[in-house]
Order: C-alpha cells, then structure tokens, then sequence
C-alpha cells in the first residue's frame, strides 16, 4: 500500500501543493497538534510533581517515625522497694503501682550516669528522669511481674527516651526551643550527647511502631499502629464476607436473570446513585441503624466492617456486572446448546470467565474502604482507642479497636508534634497496604483477564 | 472462592454479633477534647496498674459526650462522659428522661485558656479584657456611641498594642472553651468598656445586654474554629498577626511556635491559675453513670483512681501535663467513694 500512495502522491516541484512546502493551513494544523502535545505533557508533568512533592514530604515526614531513641541501663531491681514482705507472692507485687518503680528506674538511670562519670547539672539529681519515657516504670513493673525471680538483682533494661530527647537526635528538637519548655531543658542534651559517646543512649530501627499499641497524650515514643492494624484487618473481613456474596449474587441476578422492566431500571439507577453517596453519609446510617436500634457494640470493628460493606457493595456490583457483560453471549449460547441450564451455564461457564475481573473490583474495593476514616468518626472509632491487642478472634469483631487511617487522624490532631511525625509514619505503612493491594489487582488482571 | 465458605463466616459473623450485646469488660469515656488528653493519661496508667483492660477513651467535645451519656442505661451506651464545662440543667433534664437519674460529677482540676501568637509575629504581649472585647465585639463603645465594630488594627483602640490587622481565631460554639471565652472575657471586656452600661442605657434588657456583649462580630476578623487545637495552630502558623485561644496544656507542648500573652497583667502558669490570679480558667469535669457501677466492671476504680493524688495531686502525671491540680481534691475523692450522686 504504502508504495502506492508514495506513487500517487503530489509531483515533485510542483509548487501550488507540495508535501514538503507546508501550506499556513497545515502549519496551522500541525502547531495546533503540538501544542497539543505539548498540553498533555504538561499535564502529566504536573501530575507527576505533585505526586513526588507528595511522596517526598511523605518519606522525609514519616521516615523518621521507624526509628526511637533506646536508653540501655542496669537496673538494680531491690528487693525492699518491690517486694517488702520477700515472699515473691504475684498479689503484693502486683500492689506496688508504676508509681513505686519509678524511683528505682530514676536512682538506676542515676547511677548509671555516676558510673560513667557523666555529671548531672541538676540541684536535684531526679531531674534527670526527663530523658526517660513516661513508659519506663511499666515497663519495668510487667517484667518484674512476668519474672519474680529477677527481683534482688541487677537486670540490664532497654528503656524508651522520653519523646523530646529522640526528637533532638532527629533534629525535630533544639536547645534553643528547650529554653521556653517546661518538659525538657538543654542540659538534659548535653547527658544524653555523653550518653550517646558513651553507648548508654542509642536511636535505631523500632518495630513497636508498626506492631505496638496506641498511647495517651503524655508519651508518643511508646504510640504504635499495630493495634489499629489488626481493626482494620478485622473491619475487611467483615467487608469481604458480606459485600462479596452479596454482591456478586446482586451482580449476577441483575445480569443474567432479572427481566428487563422499570423496576429492574429503578435499582440500576439507584445502585450507581449509591457509588456516588459520600462516605460520611453511610457512618450516620451505622451509627443509627447498627448502634441504635440493632444495639450492637460502640467503637467495634463489626460495626465499622457492617458500614463500609454498604459503601463497598456498589463498587463490587458494578465491577461485577461489567466483567460478566464483557463474557460474549456465544459462550452462554453454547452451554444452553448442549443443554445446560441457565444457573449451569451461569455457575459453570460464565461466572468463572468473569471471576479475574471481580476479585479485581473486590480489591480496590476493599482498598478504598480500608483508606476510609469519614464514617468511622460517627461510630466511635476516633480517639484513645486501640489500646488493648484484642485476645480471640471475637473479641477481635466486638472489642473497641481504631483503624489505620482513623489513628493516622487522632495522631495528627493530638498537641505534641511527635505524633505528627507518627502520623506521617502511619500513613507510610497505610500507603505500603493500599499499594500492595492495588499491585495484587494490577497482577490478578493481567496473569487471568481473557479478552474476545 | 466458594459460596459455602463465604456463607459460612458470614453466619458466624451474625453469630458474634448476636452475643455481642451480653459482655462489655472495659469502662466507655466520650466527650470534651480539652479532656481527652487526661483522660487519655489516667486510662493508659490505669490499664498498666489494673488487672482492667485499658478504658476507650473517645473525644468529641463536651455537649456531644453528654448527649451521649443521656441517651440511657445500658451496655452499648458510655459510662463516663468528659466535659470542659459544668452540665446544664437541660442536660441533666435529657438524662432523666432517657432513665439516666443518678450522675456522679467528678471535678479534676482547673484549665487555663491562653491567647497566643505566632513566636516571632507582632508582640501581643498584654491584653487585658477590653482589649479582646473590641476587637472582637459586634458592637463596641466608640468616642461614647454604641456602634458596630468597625476596629482593623490592635493599635486603634489601645496604643500600647501593636499596629497589626485584628484576626483571630477562637473556638466554635460546640467547645466547652468558648463559653469560658464568652463569659471570662467578652462579658469582662463588655462590663469594663462601659459598653453593657450603654446598651442597658439604649433600652435593653440585661439578658439582651449580655447576648450581645457575647456577640462575636461577623466581618470575617474573628474565625470560629471548630476543630481542635491542632487546627487553630495551623491557622496561625499560616497567619503572622493571628491570635489563638488556647488551653494552657497544648501551649506548653508547642512553646517552639507559639507565645503567650498576660491577661489583666497575670502570666498563665499553673500557679496563677490555682490561686485564681489568672482570670480566664475553668474547671474540668467528667460525669459518671452510677448504675453502670457494679455492672461495668473497673468503673468505680478508674474515676478512684483519676482522682487520686498520684494522677491528679499537684506532682503527678496529670499537672505535669498541663492540668491545674484542683486544692479540693479531698473533698471531691471522698464523694466519689462514698458515690455522691448530683441532687
């Protein structure tokens, strides 16, 4: 062909029309093309920086929310603090509050200090107690009563420093900022410097960040979003149970057996409405149908799980019912030829075709309802929640627990800027789920999808 | 993926939540977020201390929490409700209806409201009642004429303030914290510029008089913000002649951004705010059920213990963190085990 055209094309030298003299017409053309072009790249070079300003204030934010500050200390644990009878019975011990071990983890942190003849500034020596978390005494105490037999001696002990030492070797800190702030002064500073020459203090990687509890307001170096992980892991399977079979049974109804009439019509209509509905507007609905009237637990994963299934549900059956339509009618014609019966020809031939595109939808179906916090908010899962790792898989259901995104939100409003700096990092380990999510997605529909 | 399966865990789910309503082991918290943050302390102490598992603590604000609270008797309903202010009688009238008769108020201690500014912004150093009042009043007293406020610079009205645009940015009417503005500083502000006088005068009564001295002016120089603290710090990083309300706790966590400013002459510390020097504080409070005590197990022991000396006496975790320890402290331990309950 293309030896045709280049035969049949404008004579060379032909002056009037030449492909090689350009009329304005056709500059004109082609300059309307490249910029074009040209708009398009544009628009993607904006996309593209904006997604990098993201990613890097992200990972420079967030980063450095994987690393805590370690204080390693011999602490001598004495037997007439902790245990003033000496019979090692779990009742007395337990009697001895955080409030009690305090002072032996302070003397302990003291003498370590003496021992490396690092001189403490302070016209109290008990000030220095600063540098250690508020966490420490419990810390101490749990071990303590998990190991009765280690009181009398000396135990080496990793302890959290307190969120303002770490912020300093994060840089987050300075001594100048410590000079109006009653929590911290500069020559707690110079101790933790000596500290670090001297290998007491060190700030490695932390992984009760991504597997710890949340804490209260007065100690964020202790806060981590393991908790929240598991409400969210526990919310999905909830999704996953109800708005799948559900779904999918919708799906298939709407596709392959119900008539074609008003009422059929109406429910299209109104399932991609429900697409369109925000996402707060389902957590009221929770709130006053599951809570109130079905008087099922406040703050519970179940709760949150039944909310985001009605959220989820349209997405599923509209992802659905576009991969059974894209099965061409040949196939579902041969099954009815050899006899099958409508659900055989459903169940057997047509439903397996369209299962790469459905478990597609389901994917990124659960994940926008695993990056959810609106509806959440109404149904009691903000707040100073996940704080007890539930013990079994129902209390894992029916036990008050946060979600991912949720704690990312309570963390960033809280008032000490270390939990900003967690809530970046929050959000590092929530964009690492989603995208693995979406990869799965990504794979399922390349490795299965058939195209006619 | 089988259908059986997927209809088998869906029934169990159905399962779980049927026994759900029978159990709840740990005590429920909502309300004020001036609250929260103590709250929050005293629940995590308690669950280290206690063979309790930690209490949920949500936040919300005052009114929400005690609405909640009022909405009855009964596991799915909250046991303690947190609030930055004292419950109103409609409140409590609200609680009754729904069942909710015996309340135990616990008052923990005292917070300070501070208005601050952007560390290295003009220097609002001093304010004094009046001060806030025109600049934020809807009507003010001006050369002797009640008018409405029509001030854009601190200076106009008070020349030792700086010559900056008036802005700032106060909390909604949801926050306990703005009673406490409206009542401590705009009706102070109202009373000492003689703009209350003049609007008896102009023919008002004293309840209208006081609505409008607690009036904020609407020409976009004051922000109701609704949000917490959090929100309003972003607000006046992002504007340097912003003036913030905060309490005195989150203050103190934010030092490197933000400064304060003296009220009628008295440094905001937890000091002047327990000898009452410090004018603009308020009390906390958190509401107990008392039928939920005895079901609820730890209920009694958690508001035992956020009263205790060791959490909320003048050393303890709770006035390190910014609460002003309440001198009666005595008094309210004594009620709350003997289970007083609000007449």
């Amino acid at each position: 062909m293309s030896d045709f055209t280049a035969d049949n094309g404008p004579a060379k030298g032909d002056a009037k029309s030449s492909l090689f003299h350009e009329t304005t017409r056709t500059k004109r053309r082609n300059a309307a093309e490249a910029r074009f072009k040209a708009y398009g790249i544009a628009a993607i070079a904006t996309g593209l920086f904006f997604l990098v300003a993201l990613l890097v204030a992200i990972l420079g934010n967030g980063l450095p929310a994987f690393k805590q500050t370690f204080v390693t200390i011999p602490v001598e644990l004495t037997e007439a603090k902790l245990d003033k009878n000496g019979n090692r019975n779990p009742e007395d011990l337990a009697k001895v509050s955080t409030f009690g071990y305090k002072p032996v983890v302070t003397d302990a942190l003291v003498a370590a200090l003496k021992a490396e003849s690092i001189e403490i500034p302070f016209a109290k020596e008990k000030d220095v107690e600063d540098i250690l978390s508020a966490s420490v005494a419990a810390q101490v105490r749990d071990t303590v009563l998990a190991n009765p037999e280690l009181i009398g001696e000396t135990v080496d002990f990793r302890l959290l420093a307190s969120s303002r030492v770490d912020g300093y070797f994060k840089g987050r800190v300075t001594r100048e900022a410590l000079a109006r702030d009653k929590n911290l002064d500069a020559e707690h500073l110079d101790i933790a410097d000596a500290m670090v020459a001297a290998g007491l203090m060190k700030t490695t990687f932390n992984a009760d960040f991504i597997f710890g509890a949340d804490a209260s307001e007065s100690r964020p170096e202790q806060a981590g979003i393991g908790v929240s992980m598991v409400g969210s892991l526990f919310m999905m399977i909830v999704v996953l149970a109800l708005a799948l079979p559900i779904g999918v049974a919708a799906s298939i109804y709407l596709e392959e057996f119900a008539p074609q009439n008003k009422w059929t019509d109406l429910i299209e209509v109104n399932i991609s409405n429900l697409a369109a509905v925000p996402s707060i507007v389902f957590g009221i609905l929770g709130l006053a149908v599951f809570i109130q009237i079905a008087h099922l637990p406040q703050s519970a994963p179940l709760v949150g799980g039944l909310v985001l299934t009605l959220m989820t549900l349209p997405t599923i059956i509209i992802s659905t019912r576009a991969s059974l339509k894209a099965v061409p009618p040949s196939i579902r014609d041969a099954a009815l030829g050899v006899g099958a019966s409508k659900m055989q020809s459903v169940f057997h031939h047509v439903l397996p075709l369209a299962m790469p595109g459905i478990l597609t939808g389901t994917i990124i179906g659960l994940a926008q309802a695993l990056g959810e916090t609106a509806p959440l908010l109404l149904i009691g899962m903000v707040g100073f929640i996940a704080s007890n790792m539930p013990d079994g898989i129902a209390s894992g259901f029916i036990d008050p627990n946060s979600a991912m995104p949720a704690q990312i939100y309570e963390w960033a409003k809280r008032a000490d800027p270390a939990y900003y700096e967690r809530a970046w990092g929050g959000i590092i380990i929530l964009l690492v789920f989603l995208m693995t999510m979406n990869i799965i997605a990504v794979l399922l529909r390349r490795r299965f999808e058939r195209r006619w | 993926m089988s259908f059986v399966k997927l209809t088998a865990s869906a029934i169990a789910i159905a399962a779980v939540s049927a026994t759900a309503a029978s159990a709840r082991d740990q005590v429920q918290v909502a309300g004020s977020s001036t609250v929260l943050p103590y709250a929050s302390i005293v629940a995590e102490a308690f669950g280290e201390n206690f063979d309790f598992p930690t209490p949920v603590v949500e936040s919300g604000g005052s009114s929400a929490g005690l609405k909640r609270f009022c909405e009855g008797v009964g596991e799915n309903t909250i046991d303690v409700a947190n609030a930055s202010r004292a419950i109103k009688s409609s409140e409590i009238e609200a609680c009754a209806a729904a069942g909710v008769t015996d309340i135990i108020e616990v008052r923990i201690g005292y917070d300070g409201i501070v208005f601050a500014s952007q560390l290295n912004g003009p220097a609002f150093t001093a304010f004094e009642p009046a001060d806030i009042f025109n600049a934020l009043g809807a009507k003010v007293l001006k050369d002797g004429e009640l008018v409405d406020n029509t001030y854009a610079q601190w200076s106009e009205f008070n020349a030792d303030l700086p010559a900056a645009d008036i802005m700032a940015f106060i909390p909604g009417t949801k926050h306990g914290t703005r009673e406490v503005f409206e009542e401590k500083v705009m009706m102070a502000g109202c009373e000492a510029t003689g703009a209350m006088e003049a609007m008896i005068a102009s023919g008002m009564s004293e309840d209208d008089a006081e609505d409008a001295c607690m009036a904020v002016r609407t020409d976009g120089k004051s922000v109701d913000i609704d949000g917490d603290y959090t929100e309003t710090l972003a607000s006046i990083d992002a504007n340097p002649n912003g003036i913030g309300v905060f309490g005195l706790a989150f203050y103190e966590n934010n030092t490197d951004k933000l400064k304060t400013a003296t009220m009628s002459g008295v440094e905001a510390t937890t000091d002047s705010i327990a000898s009452g020097d410090y004018p603009v504080s308020r009390p906390l409070y958190f509401y107990v059920k008392k039928a939920h005590i005895g079901v609820i197990p730890g209920l009694k022991e958690y508001a035992e213990f956020f009263i205790s000396d060791d959490m909320a006496g003048p050393d303890g975790p709770l006035s390190e963190y910014g609460l002003v320890s309440d001198p009666e402290l005595a008094a309210t331990q004594a009620g709350v085990s003997a289970e007083d309950t609000m007449q």
